[in-house]
């Protein structure tokens, strides 16, 4: 009896669809079979096997993307009942029904649920989130970190460029070139790495360029969205205060 | 927008805090004598702000071309962001979108203000020692003292939380705590400055600041 009415359980979902990067989107509503701990994907796994609309028509697969599945990897950043996260981690039974997936049209939307994130790629190569230690000789062992250094810069180093904080900052749209919160965090990651510190000045600079760190406006939506807890907004208010400084020592020719 | 943006936007920032957020203070303060010390105190402080030396040039660069570069840059902002307060509901989102709002409200009524007050005076309508009465006619009629009350909680609101931002901007305030205590000094200071504005208000109604236009009709007429 029980086994009887959990089969006759479902989910609703209402899904934001395109069919090409151009086209227009529009809404698609699906009943999926209830499972217990079920998250998103694995009902948009559902939809794939059978991809079957509320009213009994045949439709397209919904083409999502996906990787890890355990919030480490940000593939499937989508927007889920009007927040931007990580499809992976959206627990069925956490949701009020209907469900409404979207795709996070800050990016270029590819198909369906599948976004361009490649403007976060880029960003990290124009802050150089990276450590240059390739030379024609071995270098040695690099100076080492303070412990409790070490502990808030792990911290940022959960980035995942899942894109959730530019989709959440009301900074980052069409009209504006602001680089958007993660890559800032990055440059504080980076520049707090004791052989990072070295190249320390040409992160700053890269973010007191168009676009750069003055594009934040202190909404501080990106620190209440990111889903790895990321201290976003410390990480802005700390290049500001080094890039200020970088400004002045710039001027006064130290 | 091409070219860096950076040193605009830092110079913006200042502005809004030196010499505007200044300006307004001594701006609250001066109006405050209205209510302290009635007619002849808020006329003691437009003699006193106006014997400065080089009352003209301190008025050109310190509020005059600092208030058209930060409201026409402002304007720029403002059209830059996204105001997504529906889907993301959070105080500092609100707070966020409210500068913006507040900010264009403000540049249109201190453009609408200066026209009135300042250039009245210029064009020799009115004088510096008739202040007080001009006001009085402006906010004895409802439109313009609502449009003056709304305005002046918009225009206080702005400088108080734009402190705010301008603390975090120039990396003064960095972790939650102080940017969390920040807010609240700021919020202390926006209540504080518009009860000085509103009580000004309040006062130019009185009819103590009637008086002189009163008696220059009653002349007019007799």
């Amino acid at each position: 009896m029980a086994d009887t009415a959990t089969a006759k359980r479902t989910v609703k979902f209402i899904i934001t669809r395109r069919e090409r990067p151009d086209a227009s989107p529009y809404t698609e509503e699906f009943d999926i079979p209830y499972r217990p701990n079920m998250n998103v994907i694995s009902a948009l796994m559902e939809i794939q096997r059978n991809p079957v609309k509320s009213d009994g028509t045949k439709t397209t697969p919904v083409v999502w993307e996906s990787n890890c599945l355990e919030e480490v990897c940000g593939a499937c950043s989508m927007v889920i009942n009007g927040k931007p996260r990580q499809a992976c981690s959206a627990l069925i039974d956490k949701l009020e029904q209907p469900i409404r997936v979207e795709p996070m049209s800050t990016f270029p939307v590819v198909r369906d649920l599948v976004i361009n994130r490649e403007r976060m790629f880029q960003a990290l190569k124009r802050v150089k989130a990276w450590i240059p230690i390739d030379g024609t000789y071995d270098l040695g062992p690099g100076p080492r970190m303070a412990e409790t250094k070490r502990q808030w810069a792990y911290e940022l180093s959960k980035c995942m460029t899942c894109g959730v904080c530019l989709e959440a900052c009301p900074n980052v749209n069409d009209r504006s070139s602001f680089i958007g919160p993660a890559p800032i965090s990055q440059v504080r990651l980076f520049n707090a790495h004791p052989t990072g510190e070295m190249n320390a000045h040409e992160r700053l600079e890269a973010l007191m360029t168009d676009g750069g760190i003055e594009g934040c406006g202190n909404s501080q939506n990106c620190v209440r969205s990111c889903p790895k807890g990321i201290p976003l907004t410390t990480s802005i208010a700390a290049i500001n205060k080094d890039t200020t400084k970088h400004m002045f020592k710039r001027w006064l020719g130290m | 927008m091409s070219g860096n943006s950076y040193y605009p936007r830092k110079l913006h920032s200042l502005l809004g805090v030196i010499p505007l957020g200044l300006f307004i203070l001594e701006h609250a303060l001066t109006n405050y004598s209205a209510f302290e010390g009635g007619k002849e105190g808020f006329l003691d402080s437009v003699h006193g702000l106006h014997s400065l030396p080089l009352i003209f040039f301190l008025e050109l660069f310190v509020i005059w071309l600092p208030i058209l570069f930060h409201g026409v840059y402002g304007l720029y902002l403002a059209f830059t962001s996204d105001l997504n307060v529906g889907r993301f509901n959070y105080g500092r989102n609100w707070a966020f979108a409210l500068q913006r709002i507040t900010g264009v409200i403000t540049f249109i009524f201190v453009i609408w203000h200066f026209w009135q007050t300042r250039m009245q005076v210029a064009l020799g309508n009115t004088t510096y020692d008739d202040l007080g009465n001009h006001m009085h006619d402006i906010v004895t009629q409802p439109v313009y003292f609502i449009i003056y009350f709304i305005a002046v909680l918009a225009a206080v609101f702005h400088f108080a939380n734009g402190l705010w931002a301008f603390l975090v901007s120039w990396g003064i305030t960095v972790g939650p705590r102080a940017q969390r205590v920040s807010s609240r000094i700021c919020m202390g200071i926006f209540v504080i400055v518009s009860v000085l504005f509103l009580l000004s208000l309040f006062a130019f109604r009185g009819d103590e600041f009637a008086s002189a236009s009163a008696a220059i009709d009653t002349l007019r007429l007799g």
